[in-house]
């Protein structure tokens, strides 16, 4: 278990702050599970999950996002690395990861073509158009949750039409990956039995 | 067919079912508590086959038959194992499971589960077992091929019984345990994802040394770790080394003999006067495989907060928990403790222990010598223990059901040896007495094994008189009965009001019910008949429930307040 930064959290007196949480683990069939209930006996509300392989074959990767407090987060990583099919479990603070955020957003064709202002939007902020339709067009940004949620707020004058937003990914700003020099100690076998 | 499970293995054709046999004959299993069932059928069917090397014992409820595990697992230090159907018999082990994860008890719990196909249909006696047992499991897993059984049976008796030991549950599918493979059996020696055997930090090590070496009041907490280690030696020679008083929580009982000299009680809500006492009074607090459970620390932000704290324990988590530990000891106390003694000093620490003792004698007045030897007419929990001690000089082992008979065993009861006291700490499992008794005198065939149990806990899993009648195991049942749920009701006296809610219980004739089981029985009402009841319940060649009639008003001191710090132990009620 990696050890944050002590920073003062949100600045709302609460101690809670932002915390993004990466558990590396075999892929294995209800693990998604008991992560996750480890975070509702705790009352930990999660902002966002993702999960993928990660890039190690056979590795996924966990990564969820909360709010609270230092306290919680690391007795919650303590308990997920504690899981027998995790490999490591880490907590990083804002300042610690680099993060993004997918959106699309499905907007009616027909409001692209009423006036510039929907293709203002998008040259603002970065977006890009991946398809086009005569009764809708699909925008796309990656970016910060903040980010996002202006392109929404901008594109929701114009008659959105759908929107859905991914969790978050985050790699590390530290240049040593600690997982990897971990996994190479800990080999490719999963599990390994007596020979006679 | 029988195959031995020793020398080299021979891959044979066998069904899923003869899988799990020999897959538990291979990890030296020998008794399986279980009970039958519809998806767990072609198990059973096979295990007529390997009556000759396995144990079934046919328990009269699934919660009997884990708990009769876990006595068993507790008294051997071996893997409990324990089989049921699927649904409600899966269901009815949920209790002992999280009983076992809790107070970390090594199991192997294997149910029936629907043919594959089914799962998800709800198919008759279809349940999730898996998704319900896994915040109370240490792992579980569902086989859905019999090519699995032998390599997830390996994984699943690695997890049980390394690291902090834990309840594991298998789900076996009906097809799976229908079909075949060709077995072969290899036992699991590593995951790559759980390390149960950390790196040791001698850095650590040596600093913990210094804190030792230079405390003035010094104080070990002695826990359950020690034993499930196998560490009692490396403990008494760390403790006898260091020469610092210790204390120990309700599991951790046994881990050093009730008369060393060092051993200065129990820990916790209903331990020791001095015990509670000199926790805020000591300058260094040493957890020794233990958890710092709520029951032993009371008010955690009033808890030795003048001390320093090193915290010797296996399980990570577990660390920085309640207590943050100065300097934290990762790993097992067996390979830990000897690297410490190395580097630690020989001390006495006389005065300090005095400080205790001058304690000792205040609550050995106004409670000890009243629970043990009362001049008022009704018999007291203390009394019949303390007859039974006498009798049974440190060599029996204790079960206790949950109540205050468990704190009155927990504090009286004299015990010599490692396992030899079988309780449900950190559940605290009304119900559990009964059959881990059964279960513990299963794993010690040889030692009088007696269980304390009220009228309130023994009625929860009585039927189990009918597994004890079935087996003939030598259970020595001392009933106290108060005729009240004691340990509620003594809240609610001191607590509530005195607005006893629901706490008085219309109870049956114990001795017929025994009788009717099968079971030879006697109830003691007063005083002079105890001592020669007690004897011939210890001389009787088998079971036997002792019924005595108990002072109903007694309630258990010492007593933590919950909320309360630990400064604030009472010795009686409040005026």
């Amino acid at each position: 278990m990696a050890k944050g930064k002590r920073i003062n959290g949100n600045g709302d007196g609460s101690g809670k702050q932002t915390y993004t949480i990466s558990a590396f683990s075999e892929n294995h069939i209800g693990l998604l599970n008991r992560i996750t209930i480890i975070f509702t006996r705790r009352l930990v509300n999660i902002e966002s999950l993702t999960v993928s392989g990660s890039a190690l074959p056979g590795i996924h990767k966990f990564t969820i996002v909360v709010n609270d407090t230092l306290e919680k987060v690391e007795k919650v990583v303590g308990q997920i690395e504690k899981l027998v099919e995790v490999l490591r479990a880490f907590y990083h603070t804002e300042d610690e990861v680099i993060h993004q955020e997918i959106a699309l957003y499905k907007v009616p064709t027909k409001a692209m073509l009423e006036g510039n202002k929907v293709e203002e939007i998008i040259r603002i902020h970065h977006a890009r158009i991946i398809e086009v339709r005569p009764e809708y067009t699909v925008i796309e940004l990656t970016g910060h949750k903040e980010e996002t949620q202006n392109l929404f707020d901008e594109l929701k004058e114009y008659g959105l039409l759908q929107f859905t937003r991914s969790g978050r990914i985050a790699v590390t700003r530290s240049s040593k990956e600690h997982f990897s020099s971990y996994m190479k100690e800990a080999g490719e076998n999963t599990v390994e039995y007596a020979k006679f | 067919m029988t195959i031995k499970s020793t020398g080299e293995p021979k891959k044979l054709r066998v069904t899923g079912a003869e899988a799990i046999m020999l897959s538990l004959i291979h990890e030296g299993v020998d008794t399986i508590f279980g009970y039958p069932g519809g998806a767990i059928m072609p198990a059973y069917d096979a295990l007529m086959n390997y009556s000759d090397q396995l144990r079934h014992i046919l328990t009269r409820h699934e919660q009997g038959a884990i708990h009769a595990a876990q006595g068993y697992a507790r008294v051997t230090g071996r893997v409990g194992v324990c089989m049921a159907t699927s649904g409600p018999g899966a269901t009815n082990l949920i209790t002992g499971i999280a009983d076992a994860q809790i107070d970390s008890t090594p199991l192997v719990c294997i149910t029936g589960q629907v043919a594959a196909g089914l799962l998800g249909t709800d198919a008759f006696q279809e349940t999730d077992v898996i998704g319900i047992s896994m915040p109370v499991t240490k792992w579980n897993y569902l086989i859905t091929k019999a090519q699995e059984i032998p390599e997830i049976m390996a994984q699943a008796f690695y997890i049980a019984r390394t690291g902090r030991p834990g309840p594991v549950l298998i789900d076996i599918a009906k097809n799976a345990q229908f079909g075949e493979l060709d077995f072969e059996y290899h036992k699991c020696v590593r995951m790559r994802s759980y390390v149960p055997e950390p790196r040791i930090s001698l850095d650590n090590l040596k600093a913990a040394a210094a804190l030792i070496n230079k405390a003035k009041k010094p104080y070990v907490l002695a826990g359950q770790g020690i034993i499930l280690g196998g560490a009692e030696k490396e403990f008494l020679q760390f403790v006898e080394k260091s020469g610092i008083p210790v204390a120990w929580t309700i599991l951790g009982a046994c881990a050093l003999p009730k008369d060393h000299p060092l051993n200065v009680g129990m820990l916790g809500m209903h331990g020791n006067y001095s015990t509670n006492l000199k926790t805020n009074e000591c300058d260094l607090l040493i957890g020794v495989g233990m958890r710092f459970d709520d029951r032993v620390t009371g008010d955690v932000a009033r808890y030795a907060r003048q001390a320093k704290v090193i915290h010797l324990e296996i399980d990570k988590a577990e660390i920085n928990k309640v207590i943050p530990a100065d300097v934290p000891i990762h790993g097992d106390v067996k390979d830990t403790l000897p690297l410490l003694t190395k580097l630690i000093e020989k001390r006495a620490h006389e005065s300090w222990l005095r400080e205790f003792k001058e304690i000792d004698r205040i609550e050995y007045d106004k409670v000890i010598r009243h629970d043990l030897f009362p001049s008022k007419p009704g018999l007291t929990m203390g009394e019949v223990i303390n007859v039974i001690n006498e009798k049974t000089k440190g060599e029996a082992i204790a079960v206790t059901d949950v109540g205050q008979h468990q704190m009155f065993a927990s504090r009286y009861f004299h015990f010599k040896n490692s396992r030899s006291f079988v309780t449900s700490g950190g559940l605290g499992t009304m119900g559990f007495g009964l059959p881990a008794a059964h279960g513990a005198k299963i794993g010690a065939p040889d030692k009088q094994v007696i269980l304390f149990v009220g009228d309130g806990g023994f009625q929860m899993t009585i039927q189990e008189l009918g597994t004890i009648n079935q087996t003939q195991a030598a259970v020595k049942i001392v009933l106290l009965n108060n005729k009240y749920l004691g340990m509620v009701r003594q809240w609610q006296q001191l607590f509530f009001d005195k607005r006893y809610s629901e706490t008085y219980l219309l109870n049956p004739d114990f001795i017929k019910v025994a009788e009717g089981f099968g079971i030879k029985g006697k109830k003691v009402l007063e005083r002079h008949q105890l001592n020669s009841a007690i004897q011939e319940m210890l001389d009787f060649q088998g079971p036997y429930l002792l019924e005595v009639s108990i002072e109903k008003e007694d309630n258990v001191f010492p007593m933590v307040p919950t909320g309360a710090s630990v400064s604030d132990v009472i010795l009686e009620p409040k005026k």
